[in-house]
């Protein structure tokens, strides 16, 4: 931070270079959190300044992988939150079964710890056979991860722990089996979901969905970005589908507020109203 | 010392171990109708609902909030970064949330948003770094001194873990060091003009 004046709108113009060169588009993202990536990608890498950084990324498409990826921030864990969890189970599932097949789409799913979580409750529940489920993310590092489903064994404590706060009704260790220090998830819990590469920032509406997960992924958007995003949910809801967003983000303040009825506000889920 | 108040626009406080009743305490001398916007981040258990900033409501007579993203951050509110989540200022005067790593095996963590607040406000911050068992916020503390903003440490004499502020003074960005009683009537001193003959 030797020249906080200049930094800034050095940043602007990585982002701005990005976004021409490689059509990554992330000047619509959180700003303070962007920043504190670049320093930290800028720190690690040895540059000078953050206009040297630019050059090199531009020459270097590597490079700007790593800095996607290290922009993409894929940290997530088995049932996060897990009243969350609970209130699935008891308030979404139950209109779900009125649907004699429905869609699920976990828009920034991350390494896929909670599309895994998700669907041990839609089995645990009896509905997972009528589900698809569309798990979407724009780092294929991670997603890959996510097809694979294994996770460090060193996770698993505190997974058995939040999915018994979720409701779990059976013996967690039932879901994943262990391969020296890993746990693998079941590979049933995989046979509906669909794997794919979804950019929120440029891409287009995802299907007739029936719940949207998007948790955790508009806190690193801004306003703006956040009501593309949202337009996206909206348009691709049925009425009387479901949103679910992190613990911490909040329909109120959004562009599509009008769209939604509050089904749990701790838990952030909303229905879609009805078309007028 | 004598500060008028005016160049400040922010208080960042950040604790750890101890640091609840050293937070209580400065929290609870602020007077309402207080200038600035108060931003803290207190080590929690993941799983804390609330609890804490319920807890500091009761004590303090500013509002107290467990912000969502992109809450508007106001004069004479109280903000207390939610448990598993890093809490940061924006420039543009809202609270950002990020569930990034964790840092110094914390999250919230003291540096993230002490450094957002230097890059935020500049010399308008002043930060205080309480007690700990940690060496979260020695960086951030010192990210504040150099953007010209007035660092606070508590004195690690009284503070029931002394590891944190003694970390924060080691690496270099301490400007004062105080009793947390002391620092709760320099921040409450900082916006208004002292009463005659006091
Ligand atoms: C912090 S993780 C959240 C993971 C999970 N939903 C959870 O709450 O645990 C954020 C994810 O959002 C993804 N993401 C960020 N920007 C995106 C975009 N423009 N399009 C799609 N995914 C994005 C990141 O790649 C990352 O995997």
């Amino acid at each position: 931070m030797d020249r906080p004046g200049l930094e800034p709108t050095e940043i602007d113009l990585l982002l701005e270079a990005v976004f021409r060169k490689y059509g990554y588009d992330f000047r619509s993202y959180a700003r303070a959190s962007i920043e504190r990536r670049v320093r930290q990608f800028m720190a690690s890498g040895g540059f000078a300044s953050v206009s040297e950084m630019a050059l090199k990324v531009l020459n270097d498409r590597d490079l700007f992988s790593r800095l996607v990826r290290y922009f993409s921030v894929p940290v997530t864990e088995l049932f996060r939150d897990p009243q969350v969890y609970r209130a699935v189970r008891e308030q979404v599932i139950p209109l779900l079964k009125t649907w004699p097949h429905f869609k699920i789409w976990h828009a920034g799913c991350a390494t896929g710890e909670e599309v895994y979580s998700l669907a041990i409750i839609l089995k645990e529940e009896g509905v997972y056979d009528r589900a698809t489920i569309y798990a979407t993310d724009f780092n294929d590092e991670a997603l890959e991860r996510a097809r694979e489903g294994v996770y460090g064994a060193a996770k698993m404590k505190e997974a058995t722990h939040n999915y018994q706060a979720a409701g779990g009704k059976a013996s967690f260790s039932e879901y994943y089996h262990s391969r020296y220090d890993a746990a693998a998830m079941n590979a049933e819990l995989r046979e509906r979901i669909v794997f794919s590469t979804h950019n929120l920032a440029s891409d287009s509406v995802f299907g007739e969905m029936h719940l949207v997960f998007c948790r955790n992924v508009l806190i690193y958007f801004n306003r703006g970005l956040q009501n593309r995003a949202l337009g996206l949910f909206t348009e691709s809801l049925v009425s009387g589908g479901f949103l679910c967003l992190g613990t911490k983000e909040d329909l109120r303040f959004s562009e599509v507020n009008s769209f939604y009825e509050v089904v749990d506000r701790k838990a952030r889920i909303y229905k879609r109203k009805a078309a007028l | 010392m004598k500060e008028t108040g005016t160049r400040y626009k922010a208080v960042v406080i950040g604790g750890s171990a101890g640091g609840v009743e050293a937070l209580g305490i400065i929290l609870a001398a602020l007077p309402a109708g207080f200038a600035l916007p108060v931003l803290v981040v207190q080590h929690l258990h993941p799983s804390d609902d609330g609890g804490f900033a319920s807890h500091l409501g009761r004590l303090a007579r500013l509002a107290v909030v467990e912000p969502c993203d992109k809450e508007i951050i106001e004069r004479g509110k109280i903000y207390t970064a939610p448990a598993n989540y890093h809490m940061l200022a924006e420039r543009d005067g809202t609270i950002g949330l990020s569930v990034d790593e964790r840092v110094n095996w914390s999250r919230p963590s003291i540096d993230v948003l002490f450094e957002s607040a230097a890059l935020a406000w500049g010399a308008g911050v002043v930060a205080i770094i309480l007690s700990g068992a940690s060496a979260d916020g020695a960086k951030g503390m010192l990210a504040v001194r150099e953007a010209g903003g007035l660092t606070i440490a508590q004195d690690p004499a009284g503070a029931g873990s002394p590891a944190m502020p003694q970390a924060a003074i080691a690496a270099g960005g301490v400007l004062e060091v105080l009793k947390a009683e002391d620092v709760g009537r320099l921040l409450a001193g900082l916006n208004f003009e002292p009463l005659r003959g006091i």
